[in-house]
């Protein structure tokens, strides 16, 4: 009786002897600017080819602008950097979603939409969200530019197996309490290290209940609680999904794929080496208030007070953390006042994040405080969002409207806070200096975050006067 | 890859927990295409200020850090993106040992590439050789890789865990990609046998 990790694990050895990772065979690679310039640097001092350009592709989205990309970039050196992929693909034959394609976006985000990304695959990118892809029941990872290099060269990697992780999310989640809450009250629960050393398999009616969408941005921070990979097994909703993207199976070939695809779920009694269970009706909307992912609350709380904390060590992380966030112990959720409010990022930057951030915005407009922006995810998001009148309420309640990119998510391009600006994000890291040297993170849900956009402070989105016009 | 043997060197200690690798390297030094030279922009946020002085206080600059090649940290050394910026930074600035309770999988992974020795201790030890670099400014800590050992002129000694294939390849500065490469035929055959039991799964 295996688990979906093993068993997608074993579907990929390609060798292995005791004492030695295991060569795991990679389905699909991803690429972008950032990460890959010096492993085709060292392709070429080697005299190696890419082994299959055919599961190799690229886009450029961590350093870009997210507008006027009709213009000579502003910065030289991310301009180089872009030109550097693009002649590296050139030469080495892989295809790249480049500015001026409709597919171009993050790399987590336009893998799944074209249909590159599939169940029981494994995926690996030079970025370490790349669990993302995980919600498909695909065993996806971040890898560095050393890996990266060794996957361009042999379409393997080296690696050792994780244990495995159930997290099992059962009941319903109350109304305003969205995929984000989930994730986040993981990862409040067991820690930043807590899945150190494992891969994750979410698991339980909650996670069933969620759109792909939905799906993706829980296992996108598998990363923030320690785990390389988080997967849910491959659904319906997976399939309905997957079926007529680009990339996608078709015909005969689609019906021999799902066959096969359901065969992938986690056998009845596979053995985890640990299991946490998450009540989600419990639940209710997060709002992180330090600089580390697990330092959060729900709105109705209070930051903590360091002052009671028995362990020195997470006091004085706490204490850093408040003094960099500049909060007050005790202090009420709802009462920290915002200076920016970004939505976008690989964790929610897709139609439905987009679709449910629009909900809340129409009829309103943003707090005169307030800067805010949206970034959707891809191009081809950006578009859609634009036919379904969603731009136009971001626009006429006061947002930017960007084009797709990672953006102020870590703040390459000029998409940055400055010091002391207070952000409420819908992205997955809050870390010092994230968003901006001395700019300060709190990361929520896109309905969370639109809501502080019009308020001009964080509020309970569960109170919040829809207004349908 | 530079081999790595056995290392004494000076100790400087950090110990914060969750160093994380926009703090080792921030991403506006990413964007350079070459793989050395990020020496100079490690910490950069905590070294200097947004006008580029120096932060005094800040311990790498103190005069006692000066020449340390061996890092003491907190846990999960190392958390965040999979920047591999990270272990080269710590390297380029001088930097052969990292020693830590606890680190981040892709950071451990990343530095074993670079050269770079992540080196997990328990947390008591850690407080112990932290405490010791505090004290005593040009406290120097040897790590012997070979014997799998951490040691210091005061007669701290201690063993730690590593991979004994990472240990192999590390002791003798081996290239993961020609390594792999020797099973280059079990890779075709890998390759071959998909396409033919799983033709629906090619990407047309
Ligand atoms: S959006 Fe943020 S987390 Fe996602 S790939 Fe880009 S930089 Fe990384």
């Amino acid at each position: 009786m295996k688990t979906l990790y093993d068993k997608i694990w074993d579907a990929h050895i390609v060798h292995s002897e005791s004492g030695k990772p295991s060569l795991l065979y990679v389905g699909l690679h991803l690429v972008h600017e950032v990460t890959s310039p010096q492993a085709f640097e060292g392709l070429r001092l080697n005299g190696r080819k890419v082994r299959r350009p055919d599961r190799t592709y690229a886009t450029v989205d961590h350093a870009i602008p997210t507008k006027n990309r009709n213009l000579p970039f502003a910065d030289p050196i991310a301009a180089k950097q872009v030109d550097t992929l693009r002649q590296n693909c050139k030469d080495f034959g892989v295809q790249l979603f480049d500015l001026d394609r409709i597919e171009q976006g993050i790399v987590h985000v336009f893998g799944p939409e074209q249909g590159l990304t599939r169940p029981g695959m494994t995926i690996v990118c030079g970025d370490s969200h790349t669990a993302t892809h995980g919600a498909f029941g695909s065993l996806a990872f971040g890898i560095g530019t050393s890996e990266v290099e060794h996957v361009l060269a042999t379409q393997t990697l080296q690696q050792a197996k994780a244990k495995n992780l159930l997290i099992n999310v059962d009941g319903d989640l109350p109304f305003g309490v969205t995929a984000k809450d989930v994730i986040l009250a993981i990862i409040n629960r067991i820690g930043t290290a807590g899945g150190t050393g494992y891969v994750i398999e979410y698991a339980g009616s909650a996670i069933r209940s969620l759109s792909m969408e939905g799906r993706m941005t829980v296992c996108n921070m598998s990363i923030e609680a320690g785990a390389r990979a988080g997967l849910i097994a491959p659904d319906e909703s997976t399939y309905e999904y997957l079926n007529g993207r680009a990339f996608s199976p078709k015909e005969d070939d689609w019906d021999n794929a799902i066959e096969y695809w359901k065969t992938l779920p986690t056998d009845d009694g596979a053995m985890f080496d640990r299991t946490v269970e998450v009540d989600a009706a419990e639940l209710a909307p997060f709002v992180t208030w330090g600089t580390s992912p697990e330092m959060s609350v729900t709105i109705g709380e209070r930051v903590p007070d360091p002052a009671v904390i028995a362990d020195e060590n997470k006091r004085k992380s706490y204490e850093r953390a408040l003094e960099y966030m500049d909060l007050e112990p005790d202090q009420n959720i709802e009462s920290i006042p915002l200076d920016r409010v970004f939505i976008g990022s690989c964790t929610n930057s897709r139609i439905e994040d987009l679709r449910e951030a629009a909900k809340v915005v129409r009829g309103y407009k943003i707090n005169s405080s307030v800067n805010a922006m949206v970034v959707p995810g891809s191009m081809q998001i950006k578009r859609q969002a634009e036919a379904e009148g969603l731009a136009a309420i971001f626009e006429g309640a006061g947002f930017e409207w960007r084009d797709a990119g990672c953006s102020m998510c870590l703040a390459m391009n000029d998409d940055v806070l400055a010091g002391g600006e207070r952000c409420a994000s819908t992205s997955n890291r809050n870390f010092e200096g994230r968003q901006g040297r001395g700019g300060r993170t709190h990361l929520v849900s896109p309905s969370m975050a639109a809501a502080a956009a019009i308020a001009g402070h964080f509020v309970d989105i569960r109170d919040w006067r829809f207004k349908e016009i | 890859m530079e081999k790595f043997v056995r290392h004494t060197g000076k100790a400087v200690a950090m110990d914060l927990a969750n160093i994380d690798t926009d703090q080792i390297i921030p991403k506006q030094f990413l964007k350079r295409i070459e793989r050395s030279g990020y020496g100079e922009f490690l910490f950069y946020d905590w070294r200097f200020t947004p006008s580029g002085e120096l932060i005094e206080d800040f311990v790498l600059n103190r005069p006692e850090a000066e020449g340390a090649s061996v890092l003491i940290a907190g846990d999960n050394f190392g958390c965040g993106s999979s920047r591999e910026h990270a272990p080269w930074s710590l390297h380029d600035y001088g930097f052969r040992v990292v020693i830590a309770p606890s680190f981040a999988d892709i950071f451990y992974n990343n530095s074993l590439k670079t050269g770079l020795l992540p080196v997990r201790l328990s947390a008591e030890d850690v407080s112990t050789l932290a405490g010791r670099s505090k004290d005593k400014p040009e406290y120097a800590i040897t790590v012997d890789l070979e014997a799998k050992s951490v040691s210091d002129s005061l007669g701290y000694l201690k063993t730690f865990e590593i991979d004994d294939f990472r240990k192999y390849c590390l002791m003798n500065g081996l290239d993961d990609i020609g390594l792999t490469l020797q099973h280059e035929s079990s890779i075709s055959e890998y390759e071959e046998s998909s396409r033919q039991t799983q033709p629906f799964l090619a990407f047309s």
